[in-house]
């Protein structure tokens, strides 16, 4: 017999063997889940969960398919948050401080309680790069914010009512499609195919027999 | 963090390091390859495949489940829902809310149509948000789009449709141009050089990443454009029957609501199917590294109209899914961590293979590495190789993991595992659907009009085996293709009268065929519900 815990999905118990995950033990209960299941790999942020173990105080969360239950736990699923997202167009904006001023002007509301960065489910340091942002400074709060799966549980614990993924995803946009240093080769190239460069090339390709493609491939040099 | 059992192995990993990272196995010939798959990978397993006696491919074997499903009856039937009210009336519908599906949707919108995405689960739930490693792209100085051809028509043993390849390989660097000035930030140098890598397979290092979050910083940045542009997403919403109309051009599809099961008509002068893979379908009871909607809905609905398929006998295991702990068992260990120097490593602590070879070929010789040769390690979940991931740290330099796969840190460190310091646990891993429905080069089905097919539903661009890489830009490059197509085709559209005849059609062959089942399609979700009553 596998080793079990007691669990409260939703405050009601449930006996479930110990090496689940969440998400695992909610259709070991008897659950088929539609909401609140995504991936199922840590990725899509669909299975934000929040949860205290019996006895603690501490109020944790985390993904549902990312981690193990524990004796105790009492689960609740946050399969949606409405977080505020703003509509921009991406060439109108523009890389200033004054983008964040206009589409996001919450973020200057935050009060430093820190509940963002402690609440993350992929341990950002979810205040640090809002600070960034504030500052206007999109490199730093991309690259801080990189991991974010922007399932929300931040935005669920902030007292200033911040939408931190939202706020995010747009600095990397900004960084991406401005501030990175622009791709020489890859512009070369877009315009060599533009041109016909290799049209002559892929047209023999194209009509080749079978057996001399093969012969291509299989004596091809390989790049160390 | 590895129990007793582990340690005797561990310790032959260890001891074989420096000398591992230093072996430069050879490469195998074309017939030790051609040997090693008939004998060993799942796809040339006979009698886990079975004929189809009805529909477009009738006389053609597909796996067992698939066949189930495409022979299945239909949800609902031809009288249950108003056709002549429909819910929405729109220019494009796009079925499926993935990389391919936003793709579309954002140039369809771009022509001017007026488009709308139905997505069975939130829009992003998809494979694509799961690709780790990265988008293939001939852009570097000493790369083609002629190299980049040989590489993927060879890779997918000589089968694909040339003029698919053609589309794939020279609109690539387009793609990766359109992305970045969508802003999907790609690895760079501080000169703006990208940051390139091998994959298996490949003969030039074209595969570009945004660390290993590759597909979820392109599925994000779409999505987000998508909001962006105010285009409709319906969610929790899945078609389960595409609607025809009275000339037999797709002209819709019936919806259903996923948590209320309403029943809703979508009127559309073009029908995008973007909805991807079929992972969730556990062919031959292998684990799978994809999203939980990943049910082959798109080949069910464009089969059932009448469209055709190809090679949808061929799969791809994934040569690395997570063996071990079973928490993770068949989530995705991204090729990635081979390109930057990772080497599969068997009981003995031996390199038993060059660690590149395409997926096909890595993922047969892990299968026969762990059955006839014996060498691999048990696992609770079966026998599994190691991948030796502390070489990359060497190999890079310490800090190496952490900036270019924190993902797989991450994944494995939830679990006790550090991989900077312990290998980890791999076995073959069900990932990708190679075949699909067939489509022209200008992503239209090539049997129904008006009916478009997008990203991993589509067979015949990567042949009979994927390279890493091909298929974020095939999503992206198929994607753009379907919804430009489909926005300037809906221009010239007049629908018919809309009709559903052909449900009772299907349901007659199924009963002239003698078939008997009680299964529905598409399946929409896996079912893996414990029976509490039982």
């Amino acid at each position: 017999m596998e080793n079990m815990v007691n669990i409260y999905l939703f405050g009601k118990k449930y006996s479930v063997p110990e090496n689940l995950t969440i998400m695992c033990a909610m259709e070991y209960a008897g659950y088929q889940l539609v909401r609140g299941c995504g991936c199922r790999n840590g990725f899509c942020g669909a299975c934000a969960t929040i949860y205290r173990i019996k006895g603690e105080t501490e109020l944790k969360s985390c993904l549902a398919c990312q981690t193990k239950v524990e004796e105790g736990m009492y689960v609740a699923t946050l399969p949606f948050f409405p977080l505020v997202k703003q509509v921009y167009d991406m060439n109108k904006v523009t890389p200033s401080e004054a983008v964040m001023m206009q589409l996001y002007p919450e973020i200057y509301a935050c009060v430093g309680c820190n509940a963002c960065t402690k609440a993350c489910t992929q341990d950002l340091n979810v205040m640090q790069y809002i600070a960034y942002a504030q500052r206007g400074d999109f490199e730093k709060c991309a690259e801080e914010s990189f991991d974010c799966v922007m399932c929300g549980v931040c935005s669920s614990r902030c007292p200033a009512g911040i939408s931190h993924p939202q706020v995010a995803m747009l600095a990397r946009r900004i960084n991406g499609k401005y501030l990175a240093p622009k791709c020489d080769h890859l512009e070369d190239r877009v315009q060599e195919i533009n041109n016909g460069t290799f049209t002559e090339l892929i047209e023999a390709l194209m009509q080749k027999p079978i057996e001399e493609m093969k012969e291509l491939y299989n004596n091809r040099d390989i790049e160390k | 963090m590895y129990s007793e059992k582990f340690q005797k192995s561990l310790a032959a990993v260890e001891a074989a390091r420096e000398a591992n990272i230093a072996l430069e196995p050879r490469r195998m010939t074309a017939q030790e390859k051609t040997d090693l798959l008939a004998a060993y990978h799942p796809d040339y397993k006979q009698d886990e495949f079975e004929v189809l006696q009805i529909g477009p491919n009738k006389g053609d074997k597909v796996p067992k489940e698939l066949a189930k499903t495409l022979q299945a009856h239909s949800r609902i039937t031809a009288d249950c829902v108003d056709l002549e009210t429909p819910d929405y009336d729109v220019d494009v519908l796009v079925i499926g809310g993935g990389g391919a599906g936003a793709s579309a949707a954002i140039e369809a919108h771009e022509s001017g149509a007026n488009v709308m995405i139905v997505t069975k689960l939130r829009i992003g739930d998809a494979n694509t948000m799961m690709a780790e490693g990265g988008i293939q792209a001939a852009d570097k100085p000493n790369d083609s789009p002629a190299i980049h051809f040989v590489d993927a028509f060879g890779g997918g043993h000589f089968a694909a449709k040339r003029e698919l390849v053609q589309r794939l390989v020279c609109e690539a660097p387009e793609a990766i141009q359109w992305l970045s000035e969508l802003g999907v930030e790609f690895d760079k140098t501080e000169d703006g050089t990208m940051v390139t890598t091998h994959g298996g397979g490949t003969s030039r290092k074209r595969m570009h990443a945004a660390k290993d979050y590759s597909g979820a910083e392109i599925m994000r940045t779409l999505r987000d454009e998508v909001l962006n542009r105010n285009i409709p997403v319906v969610d929790f919403t899945s078609a389960i029957e595409l609607i025809l109309d009275e000339n037999g051009n797709a002209a819709g599809a019936v919806l259903m609501n996923m948590e209320t099961k309403e029943l809703l008509v979508a009127r559309a002068k073009t029908v995008i199917i973007a909805t991807g893979g079929a992972g969730r379908m556990h062919y031959q009871g292998f684990p799978t590294s994809n999203h939980y909607g990943a049910t082959a809905d798109g080949l069910v609905l464009g089969y059932r109209v009448g469209a055709k398929l190809l090679y949808a006998e061929t799969l791809q295991y994934h040569p690395t899914g997570a063996a071990y702990p079973e928490q993770i068992f068949g989530a995705l260990v991204t090729e990635k961590v081979r390109s930057l120097g990772a080497k599969l490593i068997n009981a003995n602590g031996e390199a038993f293979m060059r660690p590149l070879e395409s997926r096909d070929v890595s993922a047969a010789s892990i299968i026969r590495e762990c059955s006839t040769r014996g060498n691999g390690i048990e696992t609770d979940n079966g026998l599994a190789v190691w991948l030796d991931t502390p070489m990359i740290e060497k190999i890079g330099g310490e800090g190496t993991i952490e900036k270019r796969i924190p993902a797989m840190m991450r994944m494995f460190g939830k679990y006790g595992i550090d991989i900077r310091k312990e290998p980890i646990l791999v076995y073959p891993t069900l990932h990708y659907q190679n075949g699909g429905l067939d489509i022209t080069r200008d992503g239209m089905t090539t049997n129904v009009k008006n009916l478009f097919v997008a990203g991993e539903a589509v067979g015949g661009i990567h042949g009979k085996n994927r390279l890493m890489g091909n298929s974020l830009l095939d999503i992206i490059v198929f994607g753009r293709i379907a919804g430009k197509s489909a926005g300037a085709t809906c221009k010239n559209v007049t629908v018919g009268k809309l009709t559903l005849d052909h449900i009772n059609a299907f349901e007659k062959e199924i009963a002239d065929a003698g078939i008997e089942t009680d299964a529905v399609s598409p399946k929409l979700l896996p079912d893996y519900t414990r029976n509490v009553n039982a």
